[in-house]
């Protein structure tokens, strides 16, 4: 038996560099309230949160693991997975709802093929529901990381859906040409 | 001050930048009207401002050219160039693009004559839509920090509080306590250190003012914030902000940097002696930190769960001491009545409810956005006169009022006074601002339950009657939507409702079951008619209603049969097709690619 914690963390088993964070941690070192600022800049750098982040986080701030791991869990902002190169954002607020927002929840989901909440295998999508957005003179709305998509009906969720999956796929093909061309081989 | 006057004596073209406008091409719009001001070789007499939200989000780009206020909607980039030329050649407009209230209407020249802008009082938007929210000197030049050097050179701090409570300001972020009294309690309370709170994290789904007034005029709420200090004697204030605004973030770390440069906050405030330093925080996107003693937990670094008031953190806040909480739209009034006087503040509105309240017109409105309207306007004048009607020239059925907490109020009950008392006695809440208008295609048990599924998500799970009240509330009025709904479940809605309202730890439980609550007061019927006939009047709960192909729309072009996924549809070539109610899964695949609009729900 190892002392290890093997709670719901299989799919983190490498080991991850946390040398990004030692700066994050230094600033924050004498802010008896920075944990949560710690925490968002951790999954800047990460993308998420990975574990052996938190664990580090907790011995630096000399706080128990459970402390930041219920934090973490807290806030909605906050991600223990790695999500994908684009997060697909559909609102919900009540002026997308009446204006349709379910209808266009529907469509992107069958356009990406998962549900709200998921990110797809290869880690190019992961799709989220948001509560308001602010944007409700445009309702129904979309944001796509920083890009908001308004006034959308089905077709036009759809379409926006395809277009990001095909930008995806190129930006892919490009980036593993420009491998292939520096590999000597 | 008039808005829309001109700020160096020059024409200026005001480009609104914010988020809708945004989204809608704006940015590459003022760059294009630099771009032919430039070619015109009219630099010297003509320049661009790029502004915060004007609140006319649906009619973005919007731009409007000082110092006459001609005002033109929907601005695209092929449009710009002839703007520009009219403008150098002799100052007139280019009436084709000016708007219009209906297709066949004369346009409406001038911004202040459009009936969207004609009806408001922007004292907090008054520089929204204005000033370039990036560059301080824009609203010095608007009387931004007037108030907070009146109050530092002219008032102390006990006068001070007594004008902000003669002014009558009742909190904008929803609980509507007297923002003058909340001060009292904090100056009053021991401690040698203190603290401000400006309340940014906007959670309501359907209200954006906060965001706006941040994004436009982000120095009204700084300067809000100095007096506060000032007045209850605290040097070190927080704002909370919504990590899901990142705009407001930037503008408000951009102004804070331009605020302590001049001057306005930091060390020895305009020579008086006085420091204050304000810092951002980020919230983490929990609608329960909008609580107080939340949003207190989320700044010390822990899970922003609620505590049992008393102490209220006027006496023990944030780190145990004294600490004053205040909306965004509260604050950015405050500059305004230590200008202008509370007498003039408190001549505005009506008996418990001063001032102006900013709100949210969203939803089934043919103008949606952002107004400021005096308190003691009537909702209908509010929809109607303003937002102009339902869209499309429908009725409009409801208007909720007060976002998750608030209920909705029948087109029957339009004629309330939007004042805290008389919308509490309907059961709505002036709450954060949010109004959203929906008409006949919307069902209001669904309604509920949306609204439930957002409270219950949102629940922090700390007190038993809102983590398990709301569960159970939305099961049943799911199953209500799904046409599973039995006989004595509206009864045992209200008393699970009445318990979670009595029983909760703090607002949002004991809010949230105000939108249901007033739903089965005002339109019981439609709770009925989905348990006991299986009816969904609004056609939107999809358990409960089937589609139906329109024979005289159709021409039997076969594109939703190709379309179905289950084979329900079936029908000849040019003939109409017909869908089997029992093969259907409602996918809506159908309407979405009938050609004709033959499909329909109901």
């Amino acid at each position: 038996m190892t002392d290890q914690c093997t709670c719901g963390d299989a799919h983190t088993t490498s080991k991850v560099d946390l040398t990004p964070i030692e700066p994050v941690l230094e600033r924050y070192a004498d802010d008896p309230g920075g944990l949560i600022p710690v925490l968002q800049e951790t999954q800047k750098l990460y993308g998420y949160l990975p574990k052996e982040a938190l664990r580090a986080i907790a011995g630096v701030r000399c706080i128990p693991f459970s402390s930041v791991y219920g934090v973490a869990t807290f806030y909605s902002q906050f991600h223990l997975r790695q999500r994908g190169d684009k997060v697909v954002r559909v609102c919900h607020g009540t002026a997308c709802h009446v204006l349709g927002a379910p209808e266009v929840t529907r469509a992107v989901v069958e356009e990406l093929g998962i549900k709200i909440g998921e990110t797809t295998e290869d880690l190019a999508f992961t799709l989220e529901s948001v509560a308001c957005v602010g944007c409700c003179g445009l309702a129904p709305v979309m944001l796509v990381d920083g890009q908001t998509y308004g006034q959308l009906d089905i077709v036009e969720a759809r379409r926006i859906a395809a277009t990001l999956r095909e930008e995806v796929a190129a930006e892919r093909g490009a980036a593993s040409s420009l491998a292939n061309e520096g590999d000597p081989a | 001050m008039t808005p829309h006057a001109p700020t160096q004596g020059s024409t200026i073209i005001r480009v609104c930048t914010g988020s809708g406008c945004a989204m809608n091409g704006s940015l590459e719009v003022a760059d294009a009207f630099e771009a032919a001001i430039a070619q015109a070789g009219a630099n010297d007499s003509v320049r661009v401002v790029r502004t915060g939200c004007h609140g006319m989000c649906g009619s973005g780009p919007i731009v409007t050219v000082a110092p006459d206020g001609v005002f033109y909607p929907k601005v695209t980039l092929d449009r710009v160039t002839r703007i520009v030329e009219r403008l150098v050649a002799d100052g007139g407009y280019v009436s084709e693009f000016l708007f219009r209230p209906a297709e066949d209407a004369e346009p409406i020249v001038h911004y202040a004559d459009v009936p969207f802008n004609a009806a408001q009082r922007r004292i907090v938007l008054r520089r929204c839509g204005v000033v370039d929210p990036e560059d301080i000197d824009d609203a010095l030049a608007l009387g931004a920090y007037d108030g907070l050097r009146k109050a530092l050179e002219t008032l102390d701090p006990d006068s001070l509080i007594e004008q902000v409570k003669a002014s009558g300001l009742r909190g904008r972020g929803g609980a509507g306590f007297l923002t003058g009294q909340k001060w009292r309690f904090t100056r009053d309370a021991s401690g040698e250190v203190k603290y401000v709170i400006c309340n940014a994290d906007e959670g309501d789904p359907g209200a954006f003012m906060d965001r706006s007034v941040i994004e436009s005029d982000p120095h009204s709420v700084l300067e809000g914030m100095a007096i506060a200090a000032y007045a209850i004697g605290a040097h070190e204030g927080y704002v909370y902000v919504r990590a899901e605004y990142p705009l407001a973030v930037k503008r408000l770390r951009i102004a804070i940097a331009q605020a302590e440069e001049k001057g306005f906050l930091g060390e020895d405030i305009l020579g008086s002696g006085f420091c204050f330093e304000v810092k951002v925080r980020e919230g983490a996107g929990a609608f329960v930190c909008g609580e107080e003693t939340a949003l207190i937990a989320s700044i010390e670094g822990k899970r922003g769960m609620p505590k049992v008031r008393p102490p209220f953190p006027a006496t023990s806040g944030l780190w145990g001491k004294p600490t004053c909480i205040n909306n965004v739209e509260t604050l950015a009034n405050i500059a305004w009545i230590v200008v202008e006087g509370a007498e003039a503040y408190a001549s505005i509105g009506t008996g418990d409810s001063k001032g102006t309240k900013v709100f949210a017109l969203t939803g089934k409105v043919r103008y949606s956005g952002l107004v400021e309207v005096p308190m003691g306007m009537t909702v209908r004048d509010l929809v109607y006169g303003i937002g102009g009607g339902c869209a499309e020239g429908r009725d409009c059925k409801a208007v909720q009022i007060g976002g998750p907490s608030g209920g909705c109020l029948p087109f029957e009950l339009l004629d309330t006074l939007i004042e805290y008392e008389a919308l509490t006695e309907v059961g709505a809440i002036v709450g954060s601002g949010g109004m959203v208008v929906v008409d006949h295609e919307t069902c209001m048990v669904d309604f509920a339950r949306y609204f439930l599924t957002f409270t219950q998500e949102e629940s922090c799970g700390k007190c038993i009657p809102c983590r398990i009240g709301t569960k159970r509330m939305l099961e049943i009025v799911t199953r209500i939507t799904e046409g599973e709904g039995q006989e004595g479940d509206i009864e045992k809605l209200e008393k699970l409702a009445r318990d979670v309202k009595n029983a909760s730890l703090c607002g949002l439980g004991q809010t949230a079951p105000n939108p249901m609550l007033t739903t089965i007061h005002y339109f019981r019927e439609e709770y009925e008619e989905h348990i006991r006939s299986r009816y969904c009047r609004a056609g939107a709960c999809t358990a409960l209603s089937h589609y139906v192909i329109d024979a005289g729309l159709c021409k039997g072009c076969a594109v939703c049969k190709k379309h179905c996924p289950v084979g329900a549809i079936w029908g000849e070539l040019k003939q109409p097709h017909t869908i089997s109610a029992e093969r259907c899964i409602k996918c809506g695949a159908c309407v979405e690619h009938c050609p004709f609009n033959a499909i329909k729900r109901v």
